[in-house]
């Protein structure tokens, strides 16, 4: 979805980097494919991205400016509606601001949150946020040597360092032959947020509103027809 | 002496720990000096008398460190205080990733363009 902004904003200025926080390129490989990507579509096995940038969930978002500030720190925005009504995420403002920024209309943040240092927007990384990626760098490479059981131990050890990290809870679900998208992840999404915890953080100023849906209404989000899509995408693009 | 593989923030290297947990701590970039560990111009002072572990490199770089002795493996990430500084500078971490057909990309190639970095998965 996100090659048509590529080809609408490209021309003024606008380079949009993907970046997925997958195990392996083959992993990605039918998603870039399938979307015909023309602007950078990178993976990272690594995650170094993750690591530089504090990013603990997908989707997450930065802006940059032509200086490589960060604008815009790690926020939650989707490009399509396809998830909205299950997310409660919708594309409108975060899309429609994208756009006033390319165009030099507006800000990327709005001034109330401009006025705040970057550390009271985002979560700064902690010495345990650091400790479960050096534990979760730990658990892929003895998972790449076929040591499954002491890969385990660093998986499980990683998600109880930062329980919040879902790039690591979720993310290594894959590589331990765990379905990210069946009961296991749903369990503990249900449990996190029984603890009273949000799954996703996003910046107040473009967050969604009942306004968004009433202006553009969305599908209600079929989870299965996705999942459906999902696996024709991945058989065709091998 | 034993080898290890240590992952120095993800970047694979061979280490040889002794016995004692006693390690030259060379290949990771840092000299053990009469100042103290050193890399370039800075020198951290180690305490008299004490090994120079894994546990006790950590401590002095200020970085987290995790160890199996089991599969003669470890991790030493990146501090905390080192990334939250870099974040609270308000630049962007330049880094270089593949895309899906290996083709290594920067982020710092598309300095005087505006960036929409967005991290997604598969999964």
């Amino acid at each position: 979805m996100w090659q048509a902004l590529h080809e609408e904003l490209a021309p003024l200025g606008l380079s949009v980097i993907t970046v997925a926080i997958d195990a392996t390129l083959g992993a990605a490989r039918p998603y870039v494919l399938s979307a015909g990507a023309t602007h950078p579509s990178l993976v990272d096995t690594e995650h170094t991205v993750a690591d530089l940038y504090n990013m603990v969930n997908v989707p997450t978002v930065l802006w940059i400016d032509e200086t490589g500030r960060i604008v815009r720190p790690n926020d939650v925005h989707y490009v399509s509606g396809e998830y909205s009504t299950y997310t409660k995420f919708h594309p409108r403002k975060p899309m429609n601001a994208l756009r006033a920024w390319v165009r030099g209309e507006a800000d990327a943040l709005a001034p109330e949150l401009q006025a705040k240092p970057i550390d009271q927007l985002v979560a700064m990384p902690t010495q345990s946020d650091q400790e479960a990626r050096a534990a979760f760098a730990v658990a892929w490479n003895l998972s790449q040597q076929g040591k499954t059981e002491a890969a385990e131990r660093w998986f499980v050890r990683a998600g109880e360092l930062a329980p919040h990290d879902f790039t690591i809870r979720r993310g290594s679900m894959p590589i331990r032959g765990i379905d990210a998208s069946g009961p296991a992840f749903f369990e503990m999404r249900t449990d996190w947020a029984a603890k009273g915890n949000d799954y996703y953080k996003p910046l107040a100023d473009l967050a969604s509103s009942d306004e968004d849906f009433e202006a553009e209404p969305v599908p209600e989000t079929d989870i299965a027809a996705i999942r459906a899509k999902d696996q024709a995408i991945r058989e065709k693009f091998v | 002496m034993t080898t290890w593989t240590v992952l120095d923030e993800q970047r694979p290297v061979s280490l040889e720990i002794a016995e004692d947990g006693s390690l030259d701590p060379s290949p990771l970039g840092w000299k053990r000096q009469p100042e103290g560990l050193c890399r370039d111009e800075i020198c951290i002072p180690v305490p008299a008398g004490s090994t120079l572990d894994l546990t006790t490199l950590g401590r002095l770089l200020g970085r987290p460190v995790v160890i199996d002795s089991d599969e003669k493996i470890a991790a030493i990430g990146a501090s905390s205080q080192d990334r939250a500084a870099a974040l609270r500078s308000g630049i962007a971490p330049d880094f270089a990733l593949p895309d899906i057909n290996g083709v290594i990309h920067r982020l710092s190639d598309h300095r005087g363009r505006k960036v929409v970095l967005y991290a997604y998965a598969s999964w």
